[in-house]
């Protein structure tokens, strides 16, 4: 245990005497989790459009009053020559065109049937989803209204709603659909993630390169002490990381915070051994920080897009999702999202957490195995 | 216990190239032993497998009554090693390197400062400077320091004098020499031929294969054939005419003079110098000198060589 503490002492020297060690470890977390955050987000805002409203009835002023009012779109320009707002979508000036066709005031009215044209510009496919689903939903709402109006002129005061199925959707768990409260946690993952892996895996290799792991072989020091020494520091200032990160979550971005805070803890405890040892592993496999960092990013960009951080894990491929049951960002990630903004408890995470340690101690045991302290 | 080193056959391989061929000798107790050669000779293929870092391929050894195999946590608390290159701590100061590892051997600077005093002392005025910052003869004290802080019985110091200027090489041959009186044993191995001399006994190797194991005066005793130092105006030129000398057995330049030995019985001053006349060197000065451990070094070298050839 004394051997530890000295191990520690030296390990922490030589970590804050780093000049470029101190903004990596506290301020690029926080400056990627702001950046990130507001950043990272599939929200729709201000989608450009070119008008070629043809009819240039009330009705045709209602749909585009509508739509700009909608918040998600705006009128950039109007033209009655279709092949010239067409020239605009090619040189991507708007993103969607909107063509309405002379009398389609007039059948709408008259309780016909009228086609209106929608273009849009589908190089981006998830963006133009949305902009898809945003307009039907403000024409169908229109529509209904519409045909309510027209009912009511033609039957007078005998009017009845027409009955049709009113769909009142609710989005539980984040009313507002809001990207941020999705994004943050999974953002704090990775960051955790981040240090774990590269600073600790690191390190060894770091000993290794400069040759001091020689000097360090032959003193009487243990396998799991050196070991200890090489993971706690980084544990340390990885759950302080994420103390700072969740913290900006709760007070800066409004997070809801509603399951336990000390849950959530323990899980990042157990997930940061397991991220560690696996960056322990990998700096027993190779002998430079180059190598280890190319395999150490090479695992992470793996690790986190597979992580459902950005596209969700039920979406992807069935190998892929089998692929996830091995990636433990994919499990924080769930479990922080399920614990913050779900209140989720022990009972709920606990076959993931089990999951993780097991991981764990199968990548420390190995980690700790391939390290040898003989050289060749 | 009389040896505190023994070790006989021992054999390690590295694919294919063979780094330690049947090696075997015996370090007493007490005794400043050298181990003389040039680089990738083996040298640090063997301390690695005194200091319990590699293990033989085959062969016995015995470190401090010990098997470096199976009881290397047991010799590693009493051992002091300094590797070829530096590996304390650069981003450390002098004195948190020093707390470190007196630390990690469970003592500390001040329990052990008597001991390393003499050297410690000489660095105590830069404990605050980072150890990457200092010079290479510091570097080497500091490296020394760490090796000794825990007290340890034997000390294998591996090329402690590469890369270091002439006055802190000789300093550091001081050092040793109180070590030793102190009645640390000591191993240490240089390429450098000169600081032969300083030890009480050495083991020339060459290509993994001990050549010689003796002391300095018998390792030059041994040296068979009577040595010319030949000096002329233009050396070059002289080593050339030497070399093309059908009697000629060895020339090897050696500061101003050339050193020669002839085949066969004694050689000929005056045919030598007709010779040398004949080829147009001017101021040809010969003499009789005695032989040095670099001239035995030399000899041993060829002699292996023949033998391999034939």
């Amino acid at each position: 245990m004394r051997i530890i503490r000295f191990i520690l002492r030296k390990e922490f020297l030589q970590i804050f005497r780093n000049k470029a060690m101190l903004p990596i470890l506290f301020v690029m977390p926080v400056v990627q989790l702001l950046v990130l955050s507001f950043a990272a987000t599939y929200e729709l805002k201000e989608v450009d459009f070119t008008l070629v409203d043809m009819d240039q009835s009330a009705l045709s002023r209602q749909i585009t009053g509508k739509m700009q009012a909608s918040g998600y779109f705006n009128l950039k320009e109007k033209t009655f020559d279709i092949d010239q707002a067409l020239e605009s979508m090619d040189a991507s000036r708007v993103s969607m065109i909107v063509y309405i066709p002379h009398d389609f005031g007039k059948r709408m009215n008259s309780g016909h049937s009228a086609p209106l044209q929608i273009l849009i510009d589908a190089v981006d496919g998830s963006r133009a989803g949305l902009i898809q689903s945003y307009s039907l939903s403000i024409l169908k709402d229109l529509n209904q209204d519409h045909l309510a109006e027209v009912q009511m002129k033609k039957e007078g005061p005998r009017f009845r709603q027409a009955k049709s199925i009113r769909i009142i959707p609710q989005n539980w768990y984040n009313p507002d659909l809001n990207y941020i409260t999705y994004m943050v946690p999974g953002i704090l993952v990775v960051l955790v993630s981040m240090i774990g892996i590269f600073l600790s895996g690191m390190n060894i290799v770091r000993e290794q390169e400069i040759g001091t792991i020689e000097q360090l072989n032959v003193t009487p020091i243990k396998k799991y002490q050196f070991m200890i020494g090489k993971l706690l520091p980084f544990w340390i200032i990885g759950m302080v990381d994420l103390l700072i990160g969740l913290a900006l979550a709760r007070y800066g971005f409004q997070i809801p915070f509603l399951g336990s805070l000390a849950l959530i803890l323990l899980v990042a405890g157990i997930f940061l051994i397991v991220i560690q040892s696996f960056g322990l592993f990998i700096s027993t496999t190779t002998q430079t920080q180059q190598q280890a960092m190319f395999l150490a990013w090479f695992v992470m960009v793996i690790f986190i897009l597979l992580g459902g951080l950005f596209t969700p894990i039920e979406s992807m491929p069935v190998w892929a999702q089998q692929l996830t049951l091995a990636n433990p960002i994919a499990y924080f990630i769930k479990i922080m999202r399920m614990v913050l903004l779900k209140g989720a408890g022990w009972q709920e995470i606990q076959m993931m957490v089990y999951s993780l340690v097991g991981m764990g101690a199968l990548f420390l045991f190995t980690a700790i195995n391939r390290y040898k302290k003989t050289t060749a | 216990m009389k040896q505190v080193i023994t070790i006989s056959n021992i054999n390690k391989g590295f694919g294919a190239v063979q780094a330690l061929d049947k090696v075997s000798f015996n370090v007493g107790k007490g005794e400043l032993f050298g181990i003389i050669g040039p680089d990738g000779a083996g040298k640090t293929t063997l301390f690695r497998i005194l200091n319990t870092l590699l293990i033989a391929d085959s062969g016995e050894a015995s470190v401090l009554g010990m098997d470096p195999v199976n009881d290397y946590r047991d010799i590693r608390p009493q051992l002091g090693y300094m590797p070829g290159k530096f590996s304390l701590y650069q981003d450390l100061t002098v004195e948190e390197n020093m707390n470190f590892f007196a630390s990690v051997f469970g003592t500390t600077l001040k329990q052990n400062y008597e001991l390393v005093k003499p050297i410690y002392s000489q660095l105590e005025p830069f404990k605050d400077r980072l150890a990457g910052a200092l010079s290479g003869g510091m570097k080497q004290k500091l490296a020394l320091s760490c090796a000794l802080i825990h007290k340890p019985k034997l000390l294998l110091l591996d090329e402690p004098t590469t890369g270091v200027d002439a006055v802190s090489r000789k300093e550091f041959w001081g050092m040793l020499k109180r070590l030793k009186e102190l009645g640390i044993s000591i191993v240490v191995s240089t390429p450098y031929m000169d600081e032969a001399d300083l030890c009480d006994r050495v083991a020339l190797i060459q290509e993994g294969k001990i050549l010689q194991v003796d002391t300095p005066a018998g390792i030059v005793e041994a040296f068979s054939k009577p040595l010319l130092g030949i000096k002329a105006d233009n050396t070059y030129q002289l080593l050339g005419a030497l070399k093309d000398y059908a009697k000629s057995d060895s020339v090897h330049p050696f500061g101003e003079y050339v050193h020669y030995t002839e085949k066969g019985s004694a050689p000929n001053l005056i045919a030598l110098k007709t010779y040398l006349f004949d080829r147009g060197l001017k101021n040809v000065q010969i003499k009789k000198v005695k032989a040095n451990i670099e001239d035995s070094f030399m000899e041993l070298m060829k002699k292996k060589e023949e033998a391999t050839d034939e």
